[in-house]
C-alpha cells in the first residue's frame, strides 16, 4: 500500500509546537509525517505565539501513518544536535531539522557531508545554543534574599538570579543548576520563564521581569574586589575578554562596571612601575669608566638621594681576584675610593700578610654608595637592606663582567648577598668556594670592620680565622694561576 | 641586616585581605578546573558543587585570562627569596594572612553566587614547609568533609614539605602543582636561590607515582579513594632569563613525559611592583608567551615532536614572533607541501597551516561523500586564504606560490595599529 494515499493529494500540514523548546512534540509529528511521505515544502511548523492564522487551510492534525510504514531512521549524532538546535531563536529550526530527516531516509550519512549547506546550518545552530548553555552557566550570578518568615519559622535563605538568554535554553539548563546547588534553595528568573528549586523539587514558573529580581548582595563588593585584584595591569588583551564575554552579558553581571577603569588605569600603572626602576639593562655600560660615571647619577634606591658621592671599585681592568665589600664608609665617600678607612687598613694589614698584593687586586663594594644616618656632625653608618643590595646588584655584575676575576672575595653577608641574591650565614660558608654561574669561584670571609668591633679572645680568634681565610685564597689564586 | 617594613599597616578586613592575598596569587597562570573526575550533589542533602568535566570560565578580566577559580594565596608572607616573585622575603609589598576558615567562607560564599568553579590555593612560606602545607590541607579537608564541598579545588604543593601532607592534598584536590618556575637549573639557582631543582623534580616524581598507584587502585576497588583526578601541573615563568624558546619547548617536553604533565603553563614574566634589581625591567613580548602556547598545542594535538618544534626556531633558539609555529615550519620545510586534501593522511593534513583539528576531522568525514573542490575546503575552514598555498585539490594546485620567496610576508599578519579602547 502508498503511504501516500494516506495524504489528500495537494493537503498542506500546519504544526503547532506547544512550547519553543519541545523536542518530544516535533520528534513525534516529524516521526509521523516522515511515514506519511510528506515532503518538507508542505508543512508549516509554527512555534507557540506564532502567526498561525497564514495556514487556516491547513491540516492541524498529525497524518496517521499506515500500519506497515517504514521504521523512521535517524542517527544518534543526528538527534543529538537536533536536541540542541531545536533551543534555538530561529523561527526556521523545526523545517530545517525536519528538512534534514526528510533527506537522512534517503542519504543515512548525509550529516557527514559538512560542506553541505542544511548540515552546516544545524550544527551552527547547535553550536549558537551550546555556547549560550555554557554561558548562562557561566554567567547567572545569584543573590541572597532571607525570605519572610513561615508562621514561627526561622527565615530562610533563598539565591535569586536574573538571567537573560538569547536562546529557548532555560529547560535544558536545568539539571546542571539542581545538581551542582542541591543544597540552597533557589530561583532563576529570565523573560522566556523562570525556574524555583526548594532542594527537593524543580518548578517552572512564568516569564518574569528584572525587576522581580534583588537589586545586590553584600557579598558583591567582596567579588568585585576579587576581580579588581586578580587582574594584571601589566596585560592588556581587552578583545580577549570581550570575545568570550561579550557585552550583551554585562548588564547583570556585578564586575563587569570595573572594566572601563582597570583599563584605563592599566597603561598608568605599567608605565609609573617601569619608571621607577629607571635604567634599562640594556642600557648599562660596558667600560669601567662609563659605569665609574653612570653610578654617580643612579637613584634606583634612596641611599643614591643622600649626601654623598658614589664610589667605584679600583684596581686593575683585569684583576684575577675581586674583593667586595659592604658599602663605602664615611672615609671613602670624602676621599671617593673603596677601603681607605679604618677596615681598609686592616684589609691592608691581612692581605699582605696572606701575601696577596692589592695592587693586583680589584677592590669594590656591593652597594655604591655610603648610606649613614646624620647624628650632630657625625654621619653614622647604617647596614644596607637586602632590597637596596639587590638593586645595586646590577653595577656589581657590570663590574665583574668586565674585570673577569677568576676568584671573588666577599667581605660579610652584605657582600655575598651582592654576588649570590641570596642572604647566607657567614660561619657556614666560609673556607670554601662557591661556584659562580660565570664559572669563577666565590669565596665569602667576614668583614675586616666586624674584627674592629670586637675585643680581647672573641677578637683574637675572628682575627685568627680572618687570615687562614685569606690564607686559604691566596692559596687558590697560586693554583688557579699555573 | 634590617628587616623591610610593610610600607603601610596589615590589613584586618576580609576586603583587604583579599585585595592583598589575591594581587599575591595573580602571577599563577592556570586557572583550569576542567578535566577531573565527574561528580555533582543531587539526591544529596548536604552536598553543594559538582564538576561535570568541562571547566566554567565565570568571568574574564581585562587581561583577557578566565576566572574560573578563586585564585589566592593563604599568606604572602615568605621565608623564601625568589627575585622574579613579588611575595619575596627582600619584597615591600603589604602582607596579609587568611586563616583556613575565612577561606572556606569566602570559597562558599562565591560559590553558592556561581562566581566561580573552586578554589586554587597557594602560599607563601611561613615557619615551615610541613606547617603551611599542613594549614593548605587543613582548608581543603573542611571544604571537603566540613561543608560536603563537591567544586573544584587545586593545591599548589610545598617542594620539600613531608610527603604524608602532600598525599593528603592530593586526596582532597583534584589538580596538584608544583612550579619548576625557570626552564633551566642555572635560571632557578640565580633567581630562586631557596628553591632546588632536583627537589622540585623529586616531588613532581613522587606525586606521579602516586597518582599512577591510585589509578590502578581504583581499577580494582570501585571504593579506593580519589587521588588528584585532574592531575597535576607545573608552571614556567619566560622572559626572566636567558632560556631561549627552543630550550623551553625542550624542558616542557621533558615534563610532560617524565612526569605526566597535565599541563605546562607559562607565564611571561611581568614587571612586578617593587622588583628585584636582577630582573629586567621590561616585559618579554606577549607574544611570546602566545606562541611558546601554541608549540605546546603542536605537541599535544598536533604530532609534532619537541625535535620538530625546535626546527621553527630560528638560530638564537627563538620561535619567530610574526608568525606562528605551526607556518614557520611549514615555510621551513615546503618540500613537504603542498598536500592533497583529497588523499592525504591526517597527520599530513594536521601539518597544513591553518587547519584546525575540528577542520582536518571536518575534512576527512566529508571526503568520503564527495571530492573535494577549493570552495568545499572553504567552507569546511576558517580562512583560505592561509591554507591555499599549501593544499591541492581537483580544481588547485598551488604551483607558483609555494615556491614564492615572498610567501612568508604574504601570510604573516598584517602589523596592526594597537586597539587599546577597544572595549
Amino acid at each position: 500500500m502508498n503511504a501516500l494515499q494516506h495524504v489528500r493529494l495537494g493537503t498542506y500540514y500546519v504544526a503547532q509546537l506547544p512550547e519553543q523548546d519541545d523536542f518530544e512534540f516535533w520528534r513525534d509529528r516529524a516521526r509521523a509525517l516522515v511515514q506519511c511521505d510528506v515532503p518538507p515544502d508542505r508543512i508549516a511548523w509554527v512555534p507557540p505565539g506564532g502567526n498561525g492564522d497564514l495556514f487556516t487551510h491547513g491540516e492541524r492534525r498529525a497524518p496517521v501513518p499506515p500500519a506497515d510504514a517504514a521504521m523512521v531512521r535517524a542517527s544518534k549524532p543526528f538527534i543529538q544536535l537536533a536536541r540542541s538546535a531545536i533551543c534555538h531563536s530561529d523561527p526556521d529550526r523545526f523545517a530545517l531539522l525536519y528538512r534534514l530527516l526528510w533527506r537522512h531516509q534517503a542519504n543515512p550519512k548525509v550529516l557527514e557531508d559538512r560542506a553541505d549547506g542544511d548540515v552546516r546550518r544545524l550544527d551552527e545552530l547547535a553550536r549558537h545554543v551550546r555556547r549560550d548553555i555554557h554561558k548562562m552557566r557561566a554567567f547567572v550570578r545569584f543573590r541572597l534574599v532571607e525570605d519572610e518568615a513561615a508562621q514561627g519559622g526561622e527565615s530562610e535563605e533563598h539565591y535569586v538570579a536574573w538571567f537573560e538568554p538569547e536562546h529557548h535554553i532555560l529547560r535544558a539548563n536545568a539539571g546542571f543548576f539542581t545538581r551542582r546547588f542541591a543544597n540552597m534553595r533557589w530561583s532563576i528568573l529570565t523573560p522566556k520563564g523562570s525556574l524555583h528549586w526548594d532542594t527537593q523539587a524543580l518548578a517552572e514558573g512564568p516569564p518574569a521581569e528584572r525587576a522581580d529580581a534583588p537589586a545586590g548582595d553584600p557579598v558583591e563588593a567582596l567579588w568585585r574586589k576579587y576581580y579588581a585584584s586578580t587582574f594584571n595591569p601589566a596585560r592588556l588583551k581587552v578583545g580577549a575578554m570581550l570575545k568570550e564575554m561579550p557585552r550583551k552579558y554585562w548588564k547583570n553581571m556585578p564586575e563587569t562596571s570595573l572594566i572601563p577603569e582597570l583599563v584605563a588605569g592599566a597603561q598608568a600603572r605599567e608605565a609609573a612601575m617601569v619608571d621607577a626602576g629607571s635604567i634599562e639593562p640594556s642600557e648599562r655600560p660596558d667600560t669601567l669608566d662609563a659605569i665609574a660615571s653612570a653610578i654617580h647619577s643612579c637613584r634606583r634606591c634612596p641611599i643614591g638621594e643622600l649626601e654623598n658621592q658614589a664610589v667605584m671599585g679600583e684596581g686593575p681592568r683585569r684583576a684575577a681576584l675581586m674583593v667586595v665589600g659592604e658599602q663605602p664608609g664615611d672615609q671613602e665617600d670624602l676621599a671617593g675610593k673603596p677601603f681607605v678607612g679604618p677596615a681598609g687598613q686592616v684589609l691592608d694589614r691581612f692581605l699582605q700578610q696572606a701575601g696577596i698584593d692589592r695592587e693586583q687586586t680589584y677592590v669594590t663594594n656591593a652597594v655604591k654608595h655610603f648610606k649613614f644616618t646624620q647624628r650632630g656632625k657625625r654621619r653614622l653608618h647604617q647596614s644596607p637592606t637586602a632590597k637596596e643590595i639587590d638593586i645595586c646588584r646590577w653595577w656589581l655584575e657590570g663590574e665583574r663582567a668586565l674585570v673577569q676575576p677568576r676568584l671573588v672575595l666577599a667581605l660579610g653577608a652584605s657582600a655575598a648577598r651582592g654576588l649570590l641574591g641570596k642572604t647566607v650565614s657567614i660561619s657556614r660558608v666560609r673556607g670554601a668556594a662557591q661556584m659562580l654561574e660565570d664559572g669563577s669561584e666565590l669565596w665569602v670571609t667576614a668583614h675586616p670592620s666586624y674584627l674592629l668591633r670586637l675585643e680581647g679572645p672573641a677578637r683574637e680568634e675572628q682575627e685568627r680565622l680572618f687570615a687562614a681565610d685569606l690564607a686559604a685564597v691566596a692559596e687558590r689564586l697560586a693554583e688557579l694561576a699555573q | 641586616m634590617d628587616r623591610p617594613k610593610t610600607s603601610s599597616g596589615t590589613p584586618h578586613s576580609i576586603m583587604e585581605k583579599l585585595a592583598v592575598l589575591a594581587d599575591a596569587a595573580k602571577y599563577d597562570a592556570s586557572c583550569a578546573s576542567s578535566g577531573t573526575a565527574k561528580r555533582n550533589s543531587a539526591g544529596s542533602a548536604k552536598g553543594i558543587g559538582s564538576t561535570e568535566g568541562m571547566g566554567i570560565c565565570h568571568a574574564y578580566a581585562p587581561d583577557g585570562r578566565c576566572i574560573s577559580l578563586l585564585k589566592i594565596l593563604l599568606t604572602n608572607h615568605c621565608i623564601f627569596d625568589c627575585h622574579y616573585c613579588i611575595n619575596r622575603k627582600s619584597s615591600n609589598v603589604r602582607r596579609a594572612r587568611f586563616t583556613p576558615a575565612e577561606v572556606v567562607d569566602l570559597t562558599l560564599s562565591f560559590y553558592r553566587r556561581n562566581y566561580i568553579e573552586g578554589l586554587f590555593l597557594s602560599s607563601g612560606i611561613i615557619k615551615s614547609s610541613d606547617y603551611t602545607m599542613e594549614q593548605l590541607v587543613e582548608v581543603a579537608r573542611s571544604l571537603r568533609e566540613d561543608h560536603h564541598f563537591r567544586g573544584y579545588i587545586h593545591l599548589k604543593t610545598i617542594p620539600d614539605a613531608d610527603p604524608q601532607l602532600v598525599h593528603q592534598a592530593g586526596l582532597h584536590a583534584d589538580r596538584v602543582s608544583i612550579n619548576v618556575e625557570l626552564p633551566t637549573d642555572a635560571g632557578l639557582a640565580r633567581l630562586a636561590p631557596d628553591k632546588d631543582a632536583r627537589g622540585i623534580e623529586g616531588a613532581m616524581g613522587g606525586m606521579k607515582m602516586a597518582i599512577k598507584q591510585a589509578r590502578d587502585e581504583t581499577k580494582r576497588f570501585k571504593h579506593a579513594p580519589r587521588f588528584a583526578p585532574a592531575g597535576q601541573s607545573t608552571q614556567m615563568i619566560i622572559g626572566a632569563d636567558a632560556a631561549s624558546d627552543a630550550d623551553i619547548v625542550g624542558k616542557a617536553s621533558r615534563l610532560y613525559d617524565g612526569f605526566g604533565l597535565r599541563r605546562v603553563y607559562y607565564s611571561a614574566f611581568s614587571p612586578i611592583p617593587d622588583a628585584s634589581a636582577v630582573l629586567p625591567l621590561k616585559r618579554p613580548p606577549l607574544m611570546r608567551e602566545h606562541r611558546l602556547y601554541q608549540s605546546d598545542w603542536l605537541m599535544r594535538f598536533y604530532g609534532y615532536t619537541s625535535g620538530e618544534v625546535m626546527q621553527a626556531t630560528g638560530d638564537d633558539g627563538m620561535l619567530p614572533l610574526d608568525i606562528d609555529p605551526k607556518l614557520g615550519w611549514a615555510l621551513k620545510f615546503r618540500e613537504q607541501f603542498p598536500v592533497d586534501v583529497n588523499r592525504s593522511s591526517r597527520e599530513m593534513l594536521l601539518r597544513v597551516p591553518g587547519l584546525g583539528v575540528k577542520a582536518v576531522n571536518r575534512i576527512i568525514t566529508s571526503r568520503r561523500h564527495r571530492t573535494l573542490r577549493l570552495e568545499d575546503v572553504g567552507k569546511l575552514t576558517v580562512s583560505l586564504t592561509k591554507v591555499r598555498p599549501f593544499i591541492v585539490t581537483v580544481d588547485w594546485r598551488p604551483t607558483l606560490l609555494i615556491d614564492r620567496g615572498d610567501l612568508r610576508r604574504l601570510l604573516a599578519p598584517k602589523k596592526e595599529q594597537l586597539e587599546l579602547f577597544a572595549a
